[in-house]
């Protein structure tokens, strides 16, 4: 007994590594495929049923419009990575278990659609089996069709595909959907980067609450039921020291004032404590919550671009806003400066400055929390990558013994990443807007 | 595959600032010990925003090629 006591860690370990052993391989095991009439002959090129490997070169599993989704291809680290760490209209949780969302669509000429993603009917890999005016569900995101022919109704789909093309030296992925051997093409939502991160205007726009939405609620509330029980704690011990969840949070709490806002912002300091706090303990939290690997975390909220984009877009309002008129003159016309320099010089850098700084804001936040998603990704991809996606045990039990230290010293780094980009966006917030109050006090310099 | 070429080449760039900014550190902690923690601090700050800075360019350089 003292034996298991002594060695209870050791031997979770190992009964782990047994489970893992204990799995069936990969080799020839396919999705069960439903029904016979959902295996439509495709141009003749028909993927072979149980018992093929899907390792097969690529004429089995590929048709005119590309690899089959439902053939498992091989894997690739980068694209799972990127599909990771990218937003989804449902919830992935584990295996073929995904938690619908609701969608909120909208078509121009066809109106707004309401749904949820369960009436696409999606069993394997979140690919819907049926399309629902126009609309369908591949990998978890909603997609449309390009044709205006299925605006309207309930379509069966047998197959989805997708393939590479190159487009102005960028890699493009096209989706189609396959209807009775018939290639269809899709179409993603709508995006405003305006083709740089592969976006661009399509034929719908996607307002659901994905992924990332349900993320940002599940925090927003999380942290009002915490911030609320420690605010009545503190008035209601007022005098007495906190203790308990007060405890823990008022050093958060004052470091904040002591050491972000009162040094940079002054005297007014006040005035922008709440939104200091709030961008503070928003990000800290979407940050931590995008670090747990299972549901209801690991969405990875702050590494996407769109909300980083609105977080600075509030700074730079409210230090634009809250600029007076000492502020605005030394950006425009900066006192004790030659007249010719300003014009040429000083003042278009400064009002690229004005643009710049919430700029590297979101791009900073971004950019950290993205790039360590995307390693700790990789490295969890060694595993699949030495094991052959399933083929081979013991490159896999390989992978795992480079990749666990590998991923918990990532994790490791990822969590101080956190904390310190947080405390580093609403540090550089207080001091933009510190330097937008700022009062005229160096009178003897200039005029 | 320039797309690579140029992280890299970031990733250069945020060694060499975070090298200089960690050489620094540990020479005014050697001439006041009693200030370690505020060096400390300091150092992971401005750590952060010169790596901020570089993961910039390394994302840039994800996406376009």
């Amino acid at each position: 007994m003292t034996a298991i006591r002594k060695y209870w860690i050791s031997l979770i370990f190992i009964g782990l590594t047994a489970f893992v052993y204990a799995q069936p391989g990969h080799e020839g095991h396919n999705h069960p495929q439903p029904a016979p009439q959902q295996q439509s002959t495709d141009t003749g090129q028909h993927p072979e049923a149980v018992g093929a490997t899907p390792h097969d070169p690529p004429a089995a599993g590929h048709s005119d419009c590309g690899h089959l989704l439902s053939e498992e291809p091989e894997f690739n680290a980068g694209d799972n990575a990127v599909h990771h760490i990218a937003d989804a209209n449902a919830i992935h949780v584990i295996g073929n278990t995904y938690i619908n969302l609701p969608c909120i669509l909208y078509a121009p000429g066809h109106g707004w659609k309401l749904t949820t993603t369960s009436t696409f009917d999606a069993h394997h890999h979140g690919n819907g089996a049926y399309s629902e005016d126009g609309y369908v569900l591949v990998h978890g995101s909603v997609m449309r069709f390009q044709e205006e022919a299925f605006a309207q109704g309930r379509v069966k789909i047998d197959d989805y595909a997708h393939q590479e093309k190159e487009e102005n030296g960028k890699t493009k992925y096209l989706y189609s959907a396959i209807i009775n051997g018939q290639c269809h093409p899709l179409l993603a939502k709508s995006t405003l980067d305006g083709g740089l991160m592969g976006g661009g205007l399509t034929n719908f726009y996607d307002y659901s609450i994905t992924r990332n939405v349900f993320t940002m609620l599940l925090t927003v509330v999380l942290l009002f039921f915490l911030f609320r029980s420690a605010a009545l704690a503190a008035t209601r011990r007022r005098g007495q020291a906190p203790k308990g969840l007060q405890n823990f949070l008022e050093p958060f709490v004052t470091f904040i004032r002591d050491e972000v806002a009162k040094p940079s912002i002054g005297p007014k300091y006040e005035k922008y404590m709440p939104y200091l706090l709030s961008a503070f303990f928003f990000i800290l939290g979407l940050n931590l919550v995008g670090q747990i690997p299972f549901f209801p975390g690991g969405a990875n909220v702050t590494g996407n671009i769109s909300i980083t984009i609105v977080l600075a877009l509030i700074t730079f309002l409210i230090t634009n806003l809250s600029g007076n008129k000492h502020y605005w003159e030394h950006i425009v016309w900066m006192p004790g400066v030659p007249a010719i320099l300003k014009i040429l010089l000083i003042t278009p850098i400064e009002i690229l400055g004005v643009f710049l700084k919430p700029i590297t804001l979101l791009l900073r936040l971004f950019a950290n929390i993205s790039a360590g998603h995307i390693v700790i990704l990789s490295f969890v991809s060694l595993i699949f990558i030495l094991g052959k996606a399933g083929e081979s045990v013991g490159g896999s039990v390989g992978g795992m013994v480079m990749s666990i230290p590998l991923t918990l010293f990532m994790s490791a780094l990822e969590l101080l990443v956190a904390f310190l980009q947080a405390f580093i966006f609403t540090m550089l917030s207080a001091t933009y807007i510190g330097a937008a109050i700022e009062e005229h006090h160096h009178a003897e310099d200039h005029h | 595959m320039y797309a690579a070429i140029g992280a890299g080449l970031a990733v250069i760039g945020i060694g060499l600032g975070i090298g200089q900014i960690g050489g620094k550190a540990m020479e005014a902690i050697a001439r006041q010990p009693e200030a370690l923690g505020d060096i400390r601090s300091n150092m992971i700050l401005t750590a952060a925003l010169v790596e901020g800075a570089g993961l910039i360019a390394m994302i840039l350089s994800f996406f376009v090629g």
